[in-house]
């Protein structure tokens, strides 16, 4: 076995009291392909921010090689031999440059290059560094002309004129096509071949199936499992990296009552499989699954936001085909966005502003607000759904994010729907805000159908009356709840395809 | 104390200046010279209020400026070349207004130009189309026209009456119909963001336009809209400053645009909203028209106003920004 590069022990980061890190243990070896898995929050990018020099660890040594290694900022990391390739392609070149000079750009921005630039020279010199890790594009075009793997290879390319012992590529398959991975793939066997000691950051199996020579998994802060040994144990490592630590859960089954929402022969994309799946009333459906697996995708099409690829949805017997998000609403389709810092909350307006954002309608006459009535009924969802606060008038920026996210709960609770479609509705909550979010979505159900998308799969078990997995944009999975099959469930998150059968059969 | 400091500092601001020129300058405090100062904001404050409104949608208009100097031009062509009554000359100009604003909004909107680009290019397409059919000459009755005719229309009286007339108002002669346009359309705007629906739905979409489009909002709709008030406003200027010179002047206006948006970025400074509303749009020109006349009549030279303007309005944007900054920085 080949030597470590990069050791890191016993590696702590709080960001105020949110302890993020909680002692980090890894190696890793030159020649090789780590990956790195984890779900949202686990940690996986701040160990890469401490990695490249964004931030510094708390506590804990890293050593490259035999030295110690802490860096001050990603130029220092970078001198020092890490490197990083980040998720967002575009911080990784400059769009309105050509590929040579982006690829020369470390070395245009040195002091001393000169004052005029030598555009033939550069050229060649670019060249070079492109040919030394087979990278074929004209050095003239502009990378804004590029497609999205050229671009990320450019970036990778000009991450390689720095000679790196370590290279970091965090997600660098999120936004690029089979065929345009396939290509960085053949990049990072080459750069492995040379020696490289690649830590490679990815939620997506097929990534990992096709290029790690070793899995390591995070969750909360620590280091859950490593899995060395070939053939991999994939759906050990996510099972490792999502977790099943039971939490007493009471659901009983099998309250549901009439379909509300059918899908017949959806198609979320062109190339991927049809779903056919009913929600019925009263009853509380987990759709689960990796991220890029389409859930979120799913929450467009049936909120508005785009149409299925193919395929229709009927709600209560009637065609649903929405064309705005307005129109969704009219027919009673709410969806709670994930993300709430960029797609829910609004800043400038109190908590009350805030729940009743989408229905003003109801809480004005000739189209002037009524602020009582505002702020009676969110007094009454404040108390409901136990937000901590002075009032419905404080600011939401003053709330803690458990708070901030029952908020945005209560906001789609406020009215009654027919279809409630919650994306990540436990995202960067606490376990007792998520106790209360759950109890309350449960409380309610009982006049709609629910969906909640999420990740973990504890969330999933812990709300759900049945849960649907998701992968490659299409329902691969059932399971009910009370008689759960934990591993197959992985092993389909893992994606294990198997034929689709028609969901919601039970029903019938 | 800090908080205190931010929320009313530049309301007391400007009490403290009333104070300091009614004690230094003569004649300062009589309602003659309040009337003046209202004035001499009248057409200013009326554009402010338009940007104003697409502020609060996260926008801007750098056009309004041409739109008042167009309308200006549009109502003396309408009277003097097509020799029409007022009310045709102002229905022309609001609706003029109101359309520019619907291209601006459907550049931003459907285009995707950004708002400053979309109102810049419209703002110098519009200097420039004002001058075409007069090749680049002002406006007035007896002007020979491009094809050798004589324009024989004339400003009408109901026409001058809105930039000339003045109520009597404890005084008689005192309140000229500018301030009253001015008041009606403060108050119109005040209520129409700050107690509607439609207003707050205009304050979400300035907020996180993405949430506010998640939220079932028309978000471009009400952006289209912001921009076509502004224009509407913009030409309202534009015919009390038509009435007031009773000519087409070709030359007048220049001011207005820098003016205008000072006014509503002085604004984000009162009782320390840190963002655009129309009760702080109106503090803003007041502000600066205060302090302008009470210079004026300490005898500083005229070409100091520019001068002082930009010193304002950089103390207020401080006042805004900066300290607000600090202040959430505390809650956190």
């Amino acid at each position: 076995m080949s030597e470590a590069v990069i050791t890191a022990e016993a590696v702590e980061k709080s960001f105020g009291a949110n302890h993020v890190l909680r002692g980090i243990n890894l190696s890793l070896r030159e020649g090789e392909v780590t990956a790195l898995m984890g779900a949202n929050g686990a940690g996986k990018s701040t160990l890469v921010k401490i990695l490249s020099g964004v931030h510094r660890a708390d506590g804990g040594i890293i050593r490259l090689g035999s030295e110690r290694f802490e860096p001050g900022s990603p130029s220092e990391a970078m001198a020092a031999g890490v490197v990083t390739v980040h998720q967002s392609i575009n911080d990784g070149v400059v769009a309105d440059l050509d590929v040579a000079s982006n690829l020369m750009l470390d070395r245009l921005a040195k002091h001393g290059s000169g004052f005029f630039v030598n555009t033939r020279k550069l050229r060649q010199e670019a060249g070079k560094v492109a040919a030394s890790i087979g990278l074929e594009v004209d050095m003239g075009r502009m990378v804004s002309r590029l497609s999205l793997a050229d671009r990320q290879l450019v970036a990778i390319a000009r991450a390689m004129n720095h000679d790196p012992k370590v290279l970091i590529l965090d997600e660098p398959t999120s936004s690029l096509s089979a065929a345009e991975a396939e290509r960085l793939f053949d990049l990072i066997d080459r750069l492995r071949g040379q020696g490289v000691c690649i830590l490679y950051i990815s939620h997506r199996m097929s990534d990992i199936r096709r290029i790690a020579d070793r899995i390591v998994t995070m969750r909360d802060g620590i280091i859950t499992g490593r899995f060395e040994r070939q053939p991999l144990d994939y759906e050990g490592a996510v099972e490792a990296m999502l977790g099943h630590g039971m939490t007493d859960v009471d659901i009983r089954a099998g309250k549901a009552g009439m379909p509300v929402l059918e899908l017949e022969g959806l198609r979320l994309r062109e190339t991927s499989s049809p779903i056919d799946a009913r929600f019925c009333v009263g009853e509380v459906v987990a759709v689960t699954g990796l991220i890029g697996s389409g859930k979120s995708d799913l929450a467009s099409v049936l909120y508005g936001l785009r149409p299925p690829a193919q395929g229709s949805m009927t709600i209560d017997g009637r065609t649903y085909a929405p064309r705005s998000v307005p129109d969704a609403k009219r027919h009673g389709v709410f969806l709670c966005a994930r993300d709430r810092s960029t797609s829910g909350v609004v800043p400038d307006f109190d908590i009350s502003g805030n729940i009743t954002l989408p229905f003003l309608k109801n809480y004005s006459s000739l189209g002037f607000l009524n602020r009582v009535s505002q702020q009676t009924r969110s007094r009454g969802l404040i108390n409901d759904l136990g937000i901590v606060c002075q009032s419905e008038q404080d600011a939401i920026g003053n709330l803690s994010g458990g708070n901030q996210q029952k908020v945005m709960v209560a906001r789609w609770l406020s009215e009654p729907s027919r279809v409630l479609v919650l994306d990540e509705p436990f995202q960067g909550v606490d376990i007792s805000a998520r106790r209360d979010i759950g109890r309350k979505i449960r409380e309610t159900s009982g006049d709609r159908a629910t969906i909640v998308l999420v990740a973990e799969l504890d969330e999933a078990i812990e709300i759900a009356d049945r849960i649907l997995v998701m992968s490659d944009h299409t329902i691969v999975g059932e399971h009910m709840a009370g008689s759960l099959d934990i591993s197959s469930i992985l092993a389909e998150v893992a994606g294990r395809s198997r034929p689709q059968t028609t969901v919601g059969e039970q029903w019938q | 104390m800090l908080d205190l400091a931010i929320r009313y500092g530049f309301l007391a601001l400007l009490f403290g200046l009333v104070v300091f020129f009614a004690l230094a300058a003569d004649g300062f405090f009589s309602p003659i010279s309040a009337i003046f100062i209202f004035q001499s904001v009248a057409i200013t404050g009326i554009l402010a209020l338009g940007v104003t409104c697409t502020l609060v949608v996260g926008g801007f208009d750098l056009s309004i400026g041409s739109v008042a100097t167009s309308a200006l031009m549009l109502s003396a062509y309408v009277m003097v070349v097509w020799e029409q009554n007022a009310a045709v000359a102002v229905a022309a100009c609001l609706v003029m207004g109101a359309f520019v604003g619907f291209v601006n909004g459907i550049l931003i909107v459907r285009m995707k130009v950004p708002d400053l680009l979309a109102t810049l290019g419209m703002m110098f397409l519009l200097v420039g189309l004002q001058r075409i059919p007069t090749e680049g000459r002002s406006i007035a009755t007896g002007m020979t026209l491009p094809d050798g005719t004589v324009a024989e229309g004339s400003f009408s009286k109901g026409f001058l009456f809105l930039g000339r007339h003045r109520f009597d108002f404890f005084l008689d002669n005192l309140l000229p119909v500018s301030v009253v346009f001015l008041l009606a359309i403060g108050v119109l705007v005040w209520v129409f963001l700050e107690l509607t629906r439609h207003g707050r739905l205009m304050y979400a979409i300035g907020s996180n336009e993405k949430a506010a489009a998640l939220a079932g909002i028309n978000v471009n709709r009400y952006k289209v809209l912001a921009y076509m008030i502004s224009g509407v406003l913009a030409s309202i200027g534009g015919i009390l400053m038509a009435a007031r010179l009773g000519r087409g002047d070709i030359a007048s206006g220049n001011n207005l645009l820098l003016d205008s948006v000072a006014a509503a970025l002085i604004g984000f400074a009162v009782l320390g909203k840190a963002k655009p509303n129309a009760f702080g749009t109106a503090m803003g020109a007041l502000f600066v028209g205060i302090l302008l006349q009470g210079l004026t009549m300490m005898n500083a030279p005229y070409y100091t106003q520019d001068f002082v303007k930009g010193a304002v309005l950089v103390v207020a944007l401080v006042f805004t920004f900066y300290l607000s900054a600090n202040r959430a920085g505390e809650n956190k």
